[in-house]
C-alpha cells in the first residue's frame, strides 16, 4: 500500500484532524486558524484530484477502513466512482473559497469566536466529504448528522437574534428528516440483513420479489422523504430561507452551495447504488409523480423568489427551485439517462454558481452593508471587479452559454424530451425566464442606479461616497475564482458529462466490486 | 375483532409500540408551542427509532450475544450447539443504536443551547411570542 491508496480516507481525515488542530492551537492564537484550515482543505483538494485521476484511469475505487474487507457489511467501506469523485473536487474547491472569504468570520466585535467558527467549518467539510464518499447506508446517517450539527452551529454563531430561531427550526426539521432516513435504513436492514450499499443492492437484485415487497417500498419512501427534508425539496423547504439568509455571510458561503447539494447527491446515490436504476425506473408511475412534485417545487421556488426584497432571501428561494431541477432530472427515467446525467452535472454547476452568488452577496453585505435588492443601486461603478463576478454567477443561474448553468439545463431538457415529460421542460424554461427577470432587474439597479445608498447597522440608510470600494484581495479572489470555475465547467462540459454518463449507462460499473 | 387483534396487533406488537411512540413525538414537534416541549417530542421520536432497531435484533429463545468459552470448546468437539446462531440475539442493531443514541444526545445538547440563547434574546420560549417579536426586529443580516 502506498500513500495514494489511502486517498479516500485521507480526504476525510484531513479536515477532521484540522478541526482538532484548530481547537488545540487556534484557541490560544486565533491567527493560526485560517492557515490550519487552508492546509487541511488543501490536503483534501489534493486527495480529491488524486482520486479523480485514479478513477479516470482505473475505474471505481473501494477502500476498506482498517482493512476490514470480509465479511462484507461489517467493515466501513468508502467508495469513489464517476458520480461522486467530481463532486468531491467541487466540495474541496468551494470550501477553500468559503474559508478565504471567512478571514474575519464573525465580524470584528466577536473575533473571539473565530476558532469556534473554523472548528465547525472543518467538521462540516468532514461530514460533506464523508456523505459523498461513504459506501455504507448507516455511516451515511451518522455523517449526515455530523454535517447537520455543525451547520446548526455555523448558523447560530451569528450576531443577530433571528439566526438562533432559524437554526432551531432547521434543527427540528433536519433531525426529523435524518430520523426518517434512519427508519428507512432500518426497514432495509430488516429485509436484507445488511447495511453495505453494494451488499443491499446485490440482495435486492438477486431477489426481484424483494424489491416489490411492502417493507422495501416503505423503506424507499421513508429514505426519500427524509432526504427531501434535508435538501429542502418543496414543500419541505420551510427551514432553508431563514437559515441561509440570517446566518453570517461566511457560513452561508459554505452551507448554501454544498449542504442541499450533498443531500441531492445522497438521493442519487441511493437510487443508483442501493435500489438500482433498473428497479427504480421500472415503476414509471413513481417517476411521473416525483417529476410532478419537482415541477411544483420549481414553480414555487421561482414564484417565492420573485416576491423577495432581500438579496440573500431571493437566492435562497432560487436554491429551492434548483433542488427541483435536480430531483426532477434524476427521476426522468429516459433510456439514455440524460436526465440523471444532467442532474449529476447540475450538482457541480449549481454548487459553483451558488457559491459565486453567495460570495457576491456576502461581499456586498460585508463591505457595503447591502441587504435589500434596492440597496444595490450604483453598485457596478463602485465594485467593478466584484460585480463582474456576480454577473457571471447570475448569468449561469439564468442559463446563458458558455456557463455551466446553460449546459446542465441543456442536458436536463434533452432527458425530458426523451422521456416525454413536457411539463418539466415548461417548468425549467419558465424558471429560467423568472431568473432572467430577477437578475436583469438587479443588473439594471446595479448598473444604472443613480444614488448609491448604503445601509448602516446603527444609523439606517446612509449616503455613501461613490468612489471605488473594491473589496480586499482575499474576498475578491474566491469570488472571481468561483466565477472562473462556473465558466470552466461550462467550457469543459463535454468530457465531464461523458465521464459521468458512461458510468450511469452501465450501472454495473458503479455497483460492482472495484478491481 | 379478536381475530384482527390476533392477526394484526400481537405479531407486530413491537411495530405498534414504536409507531405509537413515534407519532406521539411527531405530534408534539408539530403541535406544541413551547420550544422545550417540541424538543421532548423530538427526543420521543428519536427514541422510538431506537426501539424499532433493538426489536429487530430479537430472536425467540435467544440470549445475550456473548460466547461462553467452555461451552464453545465443547461445541468445537461437536457435542453441543453452543455456537448455534439461533441462541444469540443479533448484536449489530444494538451497536448501531449506541451510535444513534450519541447522535441524539448531541442534537439535544445543541438544541438546548439554542433554546438558552433564544430565551436570553427574546425572554420567552413560546414559539408564537418569539415569532411575534421577530416581525418587529430590525437587526440587519
Amino acid at each position: 500500500m502506498t500513500m495514494s491508496d489511502h486517498l479516500p480516507v485521507l480526504i476525510l481525515l484531513a479536515p477532521l484532524f484540522g478541526a482538532v488542530a484548530v481547537g488545540l492551537f487556534g484557541m490560544r492564537e486565533p491567527r493560526v486558524c485560517l492557515p490550519v484550515t487552508l492546509a487541511a482543505l488543501g490536503v483534501s483538494l489534493w486527495c480529491a484530484v488524486g482520486i479523480l485521476l485514479r478513477i479516470h484511469d482505473e475505474g471505481p475505487l473501494d477502500y476498506f477502513v482498517a482493512g476490514w474487507e470480509k465479511p462484507v457489511g461489517i467493515g466501513i467501506v468508502l467508495r469513489a466512482d464517476a458520480i461522486n469523485s467530481p463532486f468531491l473536487l467541487v466540495i474541496a474547491v468551494v470550501a477553500i473559497f468559503a474559508a478565504l472569504f471567512a478571514v474575519r468570520p464573525t465580524g470584528e466585535r466577536e473575533s473571539g469566536k473565530t476558532p469556534h467558527f473554523f472548528i465547525l467549518f472543518l467538521l462540516l467539510c468532514t461530514g460533506l466529504f464523508g456523505i459523498t464518499i461513504t459506501g455504507d447506508a448507516f455511516n451515511l446517517f451518522v455523517l449526515v448528522e455530523v454535517s447537520a450539527l455543525s451547520s446548526y452551529g455555523l448558523i447560530a454563531i451569528g450576531r443577530t437574534k433571528r439566526c438562533k430561531v432559524a437554526a432551531f427550526h432547521y434543527l427540528i426539521m433536519g433531525t426529523v428528516g435524518a430520523s426518517f432516513y434512519l427508519i428507512g435504513v432500518g426497514y432495509l436492514y430488516l429485509k436484507t440483513g445488511s447495511l453495505n450499499m453494494r451488499d443491499i443492492h446485490d440482495i435486492l437484485v438477486s431477489n426481484r420479489s424483494l424489491f416489490g415487497s411492502r417493507t422495501v417500498q416503505t423503506a424507499f419512501l421513508f429514505i426519500l422523504i427524509g432526504i427531501w427534508t434535508k435538501m429542502a425539496f418543496f414543500p419541505l423547504h420551510g427551514w432553508l430561507a431563514n437559515a441561509y439568509s440570517y446566518c453570517p455571510s461566511s457560513s452561508a458561503c459554505l452551507l448554501a452551495p454544498l449542504s442541499t447539494k450533498a443531500s441531492v447527491y445522497v438521493m442519487i446515490r441511493i437510487m443508483v447504488s442501493v435500489f438500482g436504476l433498473d428497479q427504480v425506473e421500472a415503476n414509471a408511475a413513481w417517476g411521473d409523480l416525483v417529476v410532478w412534485l419537482a415541477v411544483i417545487a420549481i414553480a414555487a421556488g421561482s414564484t417565492l423568489a420573485l416576491a423577495q426584497r432581500e438579496f440573500k432571501k431571493m437566492l435562497c428561494f432560487l436554491i429551492v427551485a434548483e433542488v427541483g431541477y435536480m430531483v426532477g432530472g434524476a427521476w426522468l427515467g429516459d433510456s439514455g439517462r440524460w436526465g440523471l446525467t444532467g442532474s449529476v452535472y447540475h450538482l457541480l454547476a449549481d454548487a459553483t454558481m451558488t457559491s459565486c452568488l453567495f460570495l457576491a452577496a456576502g461581499t456586498f453585505a460585508k463591505h457595503l452593508g447591502v441587504v435589500r435588492i434596492d440597496d444595490l443601486s450604483g453598485l457596478f461603478s463602485r465594485m467593478p471587479l466584484a460585480s463582474s463576478g456576480f454577473v457571471i454567477g447570475a448569468l449561469a443561474m439564468i442559463g446563458v452559454p458558455p456557463t455551466g448553468g446553460f449546459f446542465s439545463k441543456f442536458y436536463l431538457i434533452r432527458g425530458a424530451i426523451d422521456a416525454g415529460e413536457w411539463i418539466y421542460i415548461a417548468a425549467l424554461l419558465g424558471s429560467s425566464l423568472v431568473n432572467a427577470v430577477l437578475f436583469f432587474r438587479l443588473f439594471e439597479i446595479a448598473f444604472f442606479g443613480k444614488n448609491p445608498v448604503g445601509f448602516h447597522r446603527e444609523q439606517g440608510p446612509i449616503e455613501v461616497p461613490s468612489e471605488r470600494l473594491e473589496p480586499p484581495f482575499h474576498v475578491l479572489a474566491p469570488l472571481l475564482g468561483a466565477a472562473a470555475l462556473v465558466i470552466l465547467l461550462g467550457v469543459f462540459n463535454g468530457p465531464i458529462v461523458e465521464f459521468i454518463r458512461t458510468a450511469l449507462l452501465d450501472p454495473v460499473t458503479i455497483v460492482s466490486e472495484a478491481r | 375483532m379478536t381475530s384482527s387483534f390476533h392477526d394484526w396487533i400481537v405479531p407486530h406488537f413491537n411495530a405498534w409500540v414504536y409507531v405509537i411512540i413515534m407519532m406521539t413525538g411527531l405530534w408534539a414537534v408539530i403541535a406544541k408551542n413551547n420550544l422545550i416541549k417540541k424538543l421532548i417530542g423530538l427526543s420521543l421520536f428519536q427514541t422510538s427509532i431506537l426501539l424499532l432497531y433493538v426489536s429487530l435484533g430479537v430472536k425467540e429463545g435467544a440470549g445475550i450475544p456473548i460466547i461462553d468459552h467452555e461451552a464453545a470448546a465443547l461445541a468445537m468437539s461437536g457435542s453441543d450447539d453452543a455456537l448455534n446462531p439461533d441462541r444469540f440475539a443479533n448484536p449489530l442493531p444494538h451497536v448501531l443504536m449506541l451510535t444513534a443514541i450519541v447522535v441524539g444526545v448531541a442534537t439535544l445538547g445543541v438544541a438546548l443551547a439554542l433554546c438558552q440563547t433564544i430565551y436570553r434574546d427574546f425572554g420567552t420560549l413560546e414559539e408564537d411570542e418569539v415569532l411575534e417579536q421577530m416581525k418587529t426586529l430590525h437587526d440587519d443580516v
